[in-house]
């Protein structure tokens, strides 16, 4: 098999064991999302353990991985290249923040929930994806700025 | 919180961060779910099956742990429906806009000490605090 159809299955495996990891974190579940925002009401704080867990996971590997000079299965990394704090960041957080603290979802576990979807499932995943489209479309469409 | 949902939170978070690592160890790409998702409609040459099938592990591995560890969370039944499609809007268009969402900032940008990413963390998680104390005790809306 050559490296091209590997790193495919790996990206399959990633996947997976990231779908893994919200199912089992509690992340599926919006309910308890909003009750780790929730510091005015039912705090819930394992959630603190999960992006505990994950970051401190990353921030060790990463460091070592990114001192490598290619990946193992590709010619290089591809890594966000922006370094200023500009309007977009700043407005994009601001909006998706709202719309996490609105309903509880972000965008892993709302693709995760097809698993079993239900009908949150149907209204949510569309409207998402649809924004995703819209953002996407505008900003190719927008004239270079200056 | 108990005992073992505190082990649960933590397994369940190391198993993002390793899943986050071997993406970018071996296919040097960064596993943030709304870049991986939002590029799949408009597919670049040899740049959407690796997304696709990333994207069907996230499925799959969900369906697994529901089956064997844990159940999939019940609708909340009173959810206003517009209020939903709202959010997913803005979820949407927010993490466009912004390069990233949970994972993307959050595990990755982290992971990688990028400052943009930890303002964009900072700026998601104060506000969604902000808008879940407002929507459930100000509006009362049952979520």
């Amino acid at each position: 098999m050559n490296r091209t159809n590997l790193g495919l299955i790996v990206s399959l495996l990633c996947g997976t064991l990231f779908g893994l990891g919200l199912a089992v974190s509690g992340m599926t579940s919006p309910a308890k999302v909003l009750n780790f925002l929730d510091f005015a009401g039912t705090w819930d704080p394992s959630l603190l353990f999960v992006l505990g867990g994950a970051v401190t996971v990353s921030v060790v590997t990463f460091h070592v991985i990114l001192h490598r000079k290619a990946p193992a299965l590709a010619d290089q990394f591809h890594l966000p290249q922006k370094k200023m704090i500009d309007r977009q960041l700043v407005l994009g957080a601001l909006l998706f923040g709202i719309g996490w603290g609105i309903s509880g979802y972000c965008p892993g576990p709302a693709i995760a929930a097809l698993a079993e979807p239900n009908w949150e499932t149907w209204i949510f995943l569309p409207a998402m994806l649809l924004g995703m489209v819209m953002q996407q479309l505008r900003s190719r469409h927008q004239l270079p700025a200056e | 919180m108990d005992l073992a949902g505190m082990g649960s939170a933590l397994i369940g978070g190391a198993s993002i961060g390793s899943a986050a690592a071997l993406l970018l160890l071996f296919d040097g790409r960064i596993a943030g779910v709304s870049g991986i998702a939002e590029k799949v409609f408009f597919p670049r040459k040899n740049d959407w099956l690796w997304r696709m099938l990333f994207l069907s592990g996230l499925i799959l591995g969900a369906k697994i742990a529901f089956t064997l560890f844990s159940h999939a969370p019940i609708a909340r039944e009173h959810f206003p429906t517009w209020l939903l499609a709202v959010a997913g809007l803005l979820v949407g268009y927010g993490t466009s806009l912004g390069g990233g969402c949970t994972s993307g900032h959050g595990v990755c940008g982290l992971g990688r000490l990028s400052f943009r990413s930890l303002v964009a963390t900072l700026i998601f998680l104060s506000i969604g605090i902000v808008t879940t104390i407002v929507v459930r005790h100000v509006f009362g809306v049952a979520s």
